[in-house]
């Protein structure tokens, strides 16, 4: 028996960890937490600890989010046993290998786990989502103990909708160190909203107080997965690429033709974002106003 | 108000990764070092919360000899003092790690009202091993902070999720995990290098137990080794580049 923790019957990363635990063979069981049930980490991470117990679980698996690891985290701390995060691959025995992500995928690692039950998160997009239906879940409610409901969310303060998000765009539009100053993001952000798109940047930027890091594209900031990224002025740092290799093609533009990101890009255009990026620009307001009845 | 915060050395990967001959490391001959960066903001987060209300900042890492040198950094933006829990080089797992924090949590002459750590290293990216030193503890832990404010011994933490951020709202002493963005950390001034060179430092050598989460080899994933169609050069490519946005459906 594996049990799996799943936000939802609709959410893509929990269809994915049930679809990880199936093909592990056994019997899979889904657990969520009633809707009711506000988010209290090591509360849930205590019932999940009851039911292995209850029914003897080999494995307790959960998607690699934010919340699938911390919750195993708690699983791993309450049983004192070893638990894996974001892994693209694992084979049960004495002791259990895995292959898990590290540096935001930018490497993989082989590892054994030693441990029971064994403790693991999926990697995003480790598998394909199989989907499941609402019934199969077993519906819990989280353990009663004050210590561990001490740390809940008593509140949620919904996010002000401004403008296209950088998770969701279908067009980024982004800038590295070569943009040279904030003023420079001028023809970054007449691009983005040419084209309906969002405006990153990389952790340079941030760093050197250009740009908010809500902007930021990479491991420690967004991950991004749009139709075409437009990276300017980035010379590709795999900080930066862990957060854009979800992009369905990238378009890199660029002084230096060895920069690393072309090896990841599928165009290139070669010379000095700032006379390119405004060229660009001007051409798609030529096309449109010909266009133009 | 005596703040903790735990710090790992990494390298400073760059474009591209190589590894060790025996693939059990990254090659860093030609590397430089820096601290993960969630947990440069969590140290940045702990001086100004000293800056407000009073106390002294304590740095930890668990490291080789080398990693004193992140330790004087992060002396050098502002923490009071360090505590270096040295090893051999060889990787130390989640729950050992946690294991060797919480004993210099106990050994250190001072209790701490707040444990600070990076939501998760950058290179393993374990996410646990703030959970384990708060459970050893016995204390309550936030994780991914993004808006931390403390008053009156409450802590009150902000955290991103899709649509907006959650609230907690709970007491001290507790251990929060803080991700980059929380704030823009400062970078080191000349006199504060020449400051943290003074600032008291303590070493100890705890034994690495067994691993049980062991690192057996790494592998550079394949990418899909593309090679970039250069579009042009300049701004002569501009047509170009409009043609292949109408082609993919954006335009």
């Amino acid at each position: 028996m594996n049990i799996v923790w799943v936000d939802s019957a609709e959410d893509e990363l929990s269809q994915q960890a049930v679809a990880f635990a199936r093909a592990l063979g056994g019997e899979v069981m889904p657990v969520s937490f009633a809707a009711e049930e506000a988010y209290a980490p090591a509360a849930w991470a205590q019932t999940l600890v009851e039911l292995v117990a209850a029914r003897g679980a080999s494995a307790v698996l959960a998607p690699g989010s934010d919340r699938g690891n911390e919750l195993l985290a708690h699983v791993g701390a309450k049983l004192d046993q070893p638990m894996a995060a974001n892994c693209t691959r694992l084979e049960p025995g004495s002791p259990a290998r895995v292959l898990r992500v590290r540096w935001g995928g930018s490497l993989l690692e082989e590892a054994t786990i030693d441990g029971s039950p064994v403790l693991a998160t999926v990697a995003p997009h480790a598998v394909a989502a199989e989907p499941f239906s609402e019934p199969e879940i077993l519906s819990v409610a989280a353990s009663a103990s004050d210590l561990d409901r001490a740390v809940r969310v008593s509140e949620r303060v919904q996010a002000a909708g401004a403008g296209v998000s950088l998770a969701d765009a279908d067009v980024v539009v982004s800038g590295g160190r070569g943009v040279g100053s904030a003023e420079g993001f001028a023809v970054i952000e007449e691009l983005a909203e040419l084209l309906g798109g969002a405006v990153g940047c990389s952790r340079a930027v941030t760093s050197a107080g250009w740009r908010p890091h809500s902007d930021q594209v990479g491991q420690t900031g967004t991950k991004i997965s749009p139709e075409i990224y437009i990276a300017c002025g980035i010379s590709g740092a795999t900080q930066h690429m862990a957060g854009c290799k979800g992009a369905k093609r990238i378009l890199a533009i660029n002084p230096d033709a060895e920069a690393s990101i072309l090896a990841s890009a599928d165009y290139a255009v070669i010379g000095d974002l700032h006379e390119i990026v405004p060229a660009i620009s001007a051409q798609i307001r030529k096309v449109r106003g010909a266009s133009a009845p | 108000m005596n703040i903790l915060v735990c710090v790992k050395r990494v390298p400073l990967t760059g474009g591209r990764i190589v590894l060790t001959e025996d693939q059990r490391a990254i090659q860093t001959r030609h590397l430089g070092f820096t601290v993960s960066p969630h947990e440069e903001c969590a140290v940045e987060e702990a001086i100004r919360l000293v800056e407000t209300h009073g106390g002294s900042s304590t740095v930890l890492t668990l490291g080789p000899a080398e990693a004193e040198e992140q330790l004087r950094d992060m002396m050098a933006i502002g923490a009071d003092r360090a505590i270096h829990l040295t090893t051999d080089g060889l990787e130390w797992d989640p729950q050992a790690t946690a294991a060797a924090i919480v004993d210099a949590v106990r050994a250190a002459g001072e209790a701490f009202d707040l444990l600070l750590f990076g939501n998760e290293s950058a290179d393993a990216g374990n996410y646990q091993v703030a959970i384990r030193v708060a459970h050893a503890l016995g204390l309550p832990c936030v994780t991914g902070v993004k808006a931390l404010a403390i008053d009156g011994g409450r802590l009150r933490a902000e955290q991103e999720v899709a649509g907006g951020r959650d609230v907690y709202e709970l007491g001290l002493p507790a251990v929060v995990t803080v991700k980059e963005g929380i704030n823009l950390p400062r970078y080191p001034s000349v006199p504060g290098r020449m400051r943290a060179k003074r600032k008291p430092l303590e070493a100890s050598a705890p034994q690495r137990p067994p691993a049980r989460l062991e690192m057996q080899r790494l592998i550079v994933p394949e990418g899909p080794s593309k090679q970039a169609e250069i579009l042009g050069h300049g701004p002569e490519a501009a047509p170009r580049v409009v043609e292949i946005l109408q082609e993919i459906g954006v335009l």
